[in-house]
């Protein structure tokens, strides 16, 4: 999908073209006075680098961190320590430089509601320094390319929420940016909105845009981030390309008891399963994805009875797998 | 938060020399400000009666009603007097609330739930200027609401009015008071807690408007010197002076050294604590 990264590159780090770096990023939040003060830390030594053209997913739970990440990221969160730069630009320095270079999709609709459709496009690229002429000419591209050119003139209020959202991509890249940010994208929006949306993001990426965005849904992860960053309190768990971690994971062969006592930890997950390949017993594949946790549970709990004995059993790994894996089941409310 | 204009060379090629420079301050400042004209145009229907009811109500009762049935203020005599004083009394009251209101309760509103500022707060200038320019257009809108009450003032009421413009104090005064009016608005929108905003009529401009010398001159209250004292935080006292001073004949008024200083004073205060408040709101 990425053809910018044919030659071969280190998962772990942007190649030489990068957009972002940061280093040591962190960022403190104090709560309460006095005594009772503490301190919480949202990111803590964050060290990022996401290069050209390269479609970067952040994951993590609730209060993982993302959200502050992508706060400092787009000069809205200042740092407590470290550096942070987009197109070489240090954003704390010099945030109203760097504002040019980025582009942001907010989970919650924030379009200008005093302004219609077409409004809101020509203004945002009037607020970027572009011409009447330039910004007329670019808000008509981008609501036709976006399939909103009917909409062109109606207040924003009455779109749906798949075309606001489509709406505020179109405004987020209207000033053309090196990086585009887009805040758990798809959330709250039905399938076909969902497929439209993405339609757009891999065109936008086949065009070359730099895009990170932030998930809560793996299976878009995997099929669509060239690279995923699994985050939790504060830190970066694990990066690498949604294979990388996937193979990671897999490669970890449990004896039947750990892999008995795993199956039962995930429990029953609401989960989107391919099929599993399970060795030890030479036939292990469960074509009904929705019951294979189980079907396998049952499965080494019968041979167990029966006293069939296993070399090993290898679980099934979907970028799922290693989130739970890594950031654990405990609910984030 | 740096202030330097984004096409800065020293500040933003320092380290990318080759980045094309960006626009520039006061480019992206135009482009903010004629957004919110816009706007204003549009909203004009809703804007004219909102700016007009209340002192088309006031001269009404007070200088048609009140004279009719017999209770003049300040007796049948000085009723000429008193629609004089109410002239630059109202054109006042209507710059601070229109300055208040049409800035606090949109950011209120937006900081509270919409989070519509979002994309000017990432127009490539600095936050001060965003926030700075909300306080433009806040005076602008103020002063197109002095513009269309003044008629109102000065040519409803039933009684003849002493109308004489100062124009040199008048083109000071105006807009100084315009500008204070909206910046006020930047500090209570960016400092009051979003939920309390609305209720801003009640906690706010009543107290500033009855307590405001639009009905009375300062100098009226001498009786009650505690009050005479009390109201001289009131921004609005020194704008109905102002404005009295710049409109009227024969109505005593504040000395204008005064009436300038308060307000310069207060406009960098309000300056100051909106900026700043702003500042607080978008950043963490």
């Amino acid at each position: 999908m990425s053809q910018q990264f044919d030659a071969p590159m280190s998962p772990l780090r942007a190649g030489d073209d990068e957009v972002i770096h940061t280093a040591g990023l962190t960022k403190t939040y104090r709560s309460g006075t006095g005594e009772r003060a503490r301190d919480l830390t949202a990111v803590d030594h964050l060290d990022l680098s996401v290069g050209k053209g390269e479609i970067f997913g952040l994951l993590g739970p609730n209060g993982a961190g993302k959200t502050t990440t992508v706060g400092m990221l787009t000069t809205r969160v200042v740092p407590t320590s470290g550096r942070v730069t987009v197109n070489g630009i240090d954003i704390v320095e010099n945030p109203a430089a760097a504002k040019r270079f980025i582009g942001v999709v907010h989970q919650g609709n924030t379009l200008d509601r005093s302004l219609t459709v077409w409004e809101n496009l020509y203004f945002h690229g009037r607020y970027f320094g572009m011409s009447a002429r330039e910004a007329r000419q670019q808000a008509d591209d981008l609501l036709g390319r976006f399939r909103l050119g009917q909409r062109a003139h109606t207040e924003v209020r009455t779109l749906s929420g798949g075309m606001a959202r489509r709406l505020m991509v179109a405004r987020a890249v209207m000033h053309r940016p090196s990086v585009l940010f887009l805040d758990e994208p798809t959330a709250s929006l039905d399938p076909q909105s969902r497929l439209a949306l993405w339609e757009i993001v891999v065109q936008l990426h086949d065009e070359g845009q730099t895009i990170l965005l932030t998930t809560h849904y793996m299976e878009e992860a995997e099929e669509f981030c060239d690279r995923v960053a699994i985050m939790d309190h504060g830190r970066v768990l694990a990066l690498d390309t949604p294979a990388g971690l996937k193979r990671a994971a897999a490669g970890e062969r449990m004896t039947p008891a750990d892999a008995k006592a795993w199956l039962s930890r995930r429990g029953a997950m609401e989960r989107n399963e391919r099929g599993i390949p399970a060795h030890g017993n030479g036939d292990g594949t469960v074509a009904d994805p929705a019951g294979v946790e189980s079907a396998l549970l049952e499965m080494l709990s019968t041979a167990e009875r029966e006293g069939v004995s296993f070399d090993d059993v290898k679980v099934p790994v979907t970028l799922e797998t290693v989130f739970i894996n890594l950031t654990g089941r405990e609910l984030r409310e | 938060m740096t202030l330097t204009t984004t096409g800065d060379p020293h500040q933003a090629g320092r380290e990318e020399p080759d980045l094309p420079p960006g626009p520039r301050r006061s480019s992206v400042f135009r482009a903010l400000l004629s957004r919110d004209l816009v706007v204003l145009e549009r909203d004009l229907k809703e804007f004219l009666p909102n700016t007009l009811i209340q002192p088309v109500m006031l001269v009404f009762v007070f200088t048609y009603v009140f004279p009719g049935i017999g209770q003049g203020v300040g007796g049948a005599a000085n009723e000429a007097r008193f629609s004089t004083l109410l002239l630059g009394g109202l054109v006042a009251q209507s710059i601070i609330f229109q300055g208040l209101f049409r800035v606090a309760l949109p950011l209120a509103r937006d900081f509270d739930m919409t989070g519509e500022l979002e994309d000017r707060v990432l127009a490539p200038t600095g936050v001060s200027t965003i926030a700075f320019e909300k306080v433009l257009a806040g005076a602008i809108q103020s002063l197109f609401a002095a513009l269309v009450v003044f008629p109102v003032a000065a040519f409803l009421p039933a009684t003849p009015i002493y109308l004489s413009a100062n124009w040199p104090v008048l083109a000071t005064i105006v807009p100084l008071a315009c500008y204070t009016s909206a910046a006020l608005g930047l500090t209570v929108g960016t400092r009051m807690e979003p939920r309390l905003v609305p209720l801003l009529s009640g906690f706010v401009a009543l107290p500033l408007g009855f307590l405001g010398a639009i009905f009375y001159t300062w100098d009226s209250l001498a009786p009650i010197p505690w009050l005479q004292y009390a109201v001289l935080v009131n921004p609005l006292v020194y704008m109905s002076e102002g404005l009295r001073a710049g409109l009227s004949t024969g109505v005593v008024h504040m000395s204008l050294v005064v009436v300038y200083a308060a307000l310069a004073g207060f406009a960098a205060l309000f300056t100051v604590l909106g900026v700043s408040g702003f500042k607080k709101r978008v950043l963490s």
